[in-house]
């Protein structure tokens, strides 16, 4: 890790994993408590990949996302009251209990959702992009996607009308080397992910997903590319998930020692330690984010245990378009 | 006769049958080394190694074709859909090619491909994993539908499946893998198609339903049994492609009297088929118009008070026989 980033914003980095960390955190206690119910993934380990490379983005780009969405959801700005209440099903949720947490979506953040069907996003994300190219402005759509979606029809459809309509998309490829049980050796024919991606003539860098500042650095590379006009990009975030794909999975398809390996590289714990090394931060500094963090995420906890239950009358309210478009999330 | 689970008679029928036949082979995502994510395969790459139980990366268009090209070269693959919701991605390859080759090639070729796995909703996982997908494929001149509600049925159905020459979607009720019940041990037991069955007598009203909603109906109808003296005479249809109402019209003639029970949305449902079928069959018959009980007309909320709202339940079909009674209050 190195650079001469300044300090208020290796702290703000620092800050976003650390948000989405404890937030998912709270999120698998909850649903041991069963407030949060269906399926659950967590994003821990990859922090680094969200907080990252949400960094070169502006509020007028676009994103796109998966069912392990949350911390993409929180480092976008969309409220952890909001998000919480979402996982809870409550009308307060950013859509309004309607989606859960596979479906985090805030059209006023230009979060343009979690997606429960692996590729399903990026098609969508093309054609935002396109519409924005279309009209003339010039905004960035960012997809982030599994390792698992690139062996999707849908990904490689893409990858084509991206490059062949030069379209302002960042591909985000969240790389942890598992699709649910199958790794990735035995899912892919190149398992260097960029170099597919690049047989598209798409731009393609690969990048260690667990260092926050290699994450944003390619990130920006690529945002900057697209702003200058160059068509997509494609960059490989290499990382780990901590966790179980979900909360029903048990987990028995990888070494605990390669696990272990990974935490050895946690993003949170190795960019603090590049941060005491700095001097940026110290125990006292450390501890008082904590509590903040801590502090939001109980207020989000407290905020959706006192939500409402949509009215049962407004069941079918949203399946078609008789009724105004639906208020936007904090 | 053993007591076995909805889930072990589904891969017991499938293991017999790779016993038996060395061109039944099985494809999926994640059933050979996870062992499934529902255990449905548990133990099977071990037993039949890698070229008969082939994991899949997640490609559902990929490998519902591939399986289509293996049949009509006289292989029998089975494709286990992670859940029913993702087989829409490989719907051009079901309908488009599964369910016509075999037509519009005049017939040159037999296509023995099931495609197999777990719907339905109840557990809060909103719209795009929550969905029933029958009267879709049952739309469709071309392949089998098959909706087994017993650990029995499913076992005999799959064998069936298996064993023939056209493409079938084997559609498995998540809610009932863990439901107990008495499964033949015979490995040449098998259940044909088009053969619907009473599962429960009675002689006021006809209940007609298949898969995890003919379970719902049964509960309903001991309640109305017990606490109503209304006896519900109830028909398991077990395949809907192909269909066969016989059993329902007879009882109709009894009963005079009939409710369809499907969990998915009403528009254009399975329950539409049939109550138009038996209105057009035994009209006469009929002392009431036929009533449906369906899910609502709705993508499936995640919040559990909607999602609860969303989907059908037991005092559904006891207003529903009711209604056809005219004894609502
Ligand atoms: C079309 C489709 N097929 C299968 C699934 C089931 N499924 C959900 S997540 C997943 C694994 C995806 O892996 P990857 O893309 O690497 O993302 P990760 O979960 O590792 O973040 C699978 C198979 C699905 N949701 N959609
Ligand atoms: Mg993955």
């Amino acid at each position: 890790m190195s650079g001469d980033i300044p300090r208020e914003h290796a702290l703000h980095l620092l800050r976003e994993m650390l948000r989405i960390r404890l937030f998912e955190e709270k999120c698998a206690e909850l649903y041991g408590e069963e407030k949060i119910r269906g399926f659950l993934h967590l994003y821990i380990g990859e922090e680094a990949v969200a907080a990252g490379a949400m960094q070169s983005l502006t509020k007028d780009d676009a994103i796109v996302a998966t069912y392990r969405e949350h911390g993409h959801a929180l480092v976008r700005g969309i409220s952890a009251n909001a998000v919480m209440a979402e996982m809870y099903g409550k009308v307060e949720g950013c859509s309004r209990g309607r989606g859960g947490s596979m479906h985090i979506f805030s059209a006023a953040h230009r979060f343009y959702g979690g997606n429960a069907i692996v590729g399903g996003g990026l098609p969508l994300a093309a054609g935002i992009a396109l519409a924005d190219k279309l009209r003339g402005v010039s905004h960035v759509t960012a997809c982030f996607f599994g390792d698992g979606a690139v062996a999707e029809g849908a990904f490689h459809e893409t990858a084509n009308l991206a490059a062949l309509w030069k379209l302002p998309l960042l591909l985000l490829c969240e790389n942890n080397l598992y699709a649910m049980g199958t790794a990735l050796e035995r899912a892919q024919s190149e398992t260097d992910l960029a170099r597919k991606a690049a047989a598209y003539r798409i731009p393609s860098t690969s990048v260690d997903g667990m260092d926050v500042l290699a994450v944003e650095a390619a990130t920006r590379a690529a945002c900057d590319a697209i702003r200058a006009g160059a068509g997509p990009q494609f960059v490989e975030l290499r990382t780990y998930r901590f966790r179980a794909h979900s909360m029903f999975d048990p987990d028995r398809y990888r070494d605990k020692s390669e696990v272990g390996r990974w935490k050895e590289r946690d993003p949170i714990m190795t960019f603090t330690a590049f941060l005491r090394g700095r001097g940026d931060i110290d125990d006292a500094g450390l501890d008082a984010l904590r509590k903040e963090i801590e502090s939001e995420i109980a207020t989000a906890v407290a905020f959706a245990e006192a939500g409402q239950w949509e009215a049962v009358s407004d069941l079918t309210k949203f399946v078609y378009s008789e009724r105004p478009l639906a208020g936007r999330a904090s | 006769m053993s007591e076995k689970s909805y889930r072990d008679a589904i891969r017991d029928a499938m293991m017999e049958e790779m016993d038996r036949d060395p061109n039944v082979l099985i494809m999926g995502e994640d059933i050979g080394v996870y062992e499934g994510t529902f255990r449905i395969t548990a133990g099977m790459l071990k037993k039949y190694g890698g070229k008969r139980v082939i994991d899949t990366p997640i490609a559902e268009a990929g490998m519902v074709g591939t399986a289509v090209g293996m049949a009509m070269l006289g292989l029998r693959p089975i494709v286990e859909m992670m859940t029913m919701n993702f087989a829409i991605v490989a719907a051009d390859q079901i309908l488009n090619h599964a369910a016509k080759v075999r037509y519009f090639s005049g017939g040159q070729v037999d296509v023995p491909v099931v495609i197999r796995g777990p719907q339905g909703a109840g557990v809060q996982l909103s719209a795009q994993h929550s969905q029933t997908f029958e009267s879709f494929y049952a739309h469709f001149p071309g392949i089998k539908v098959v909706a087994p509600a017993t650990p029995a049925d499913a076992k005999g159905l799959l064998k069936t499946s298996i064993r023939g020459r056209d493409p079938v979607i084997f559609l498995e009720s998540a809610a009932l893998y863990g439901m107990k019940g008495e499964v033949p041990d015979d490995p040449n037991f098998t259940v044909p198609f088009g053969v619907s069955r009473v599962a429960r007598e009675g002689s006021d009203v006809t209940i007609v339903s298949y898969s995890r909603m003919l379970q719902m109906s049964l509960i309903a109808a001991e309640k109305l049994s017990q606490d109503e003296g209304i006896e519900c005479e109830v028909i398991d249809l077990r395949t809907l492609r192909p269909l066969d109402l016989e059993p329902a019209y007879a009882s109709v003639t009894k009963t005079h009297r009939c409710v369809v029970v499907q969990e998915q949305w009403k528009p254009f449902g399975a329950a539409a088929e049939i109550a138009a079928s038996i209105t057009e069959t035994v009209f006469d018959e009929l002392d009431a118009p036929v009533a449906r009980v369906t899910g609502e007309d709705v993508p499936m909320p995640y919040a559990r008070n909607l999602e609860l709202l969303a989907t059908p339940h037991e005092q559904h079909v006891i207003a529903a026989v009711k209604k056809v009674m005219y004894a609502n209050g």
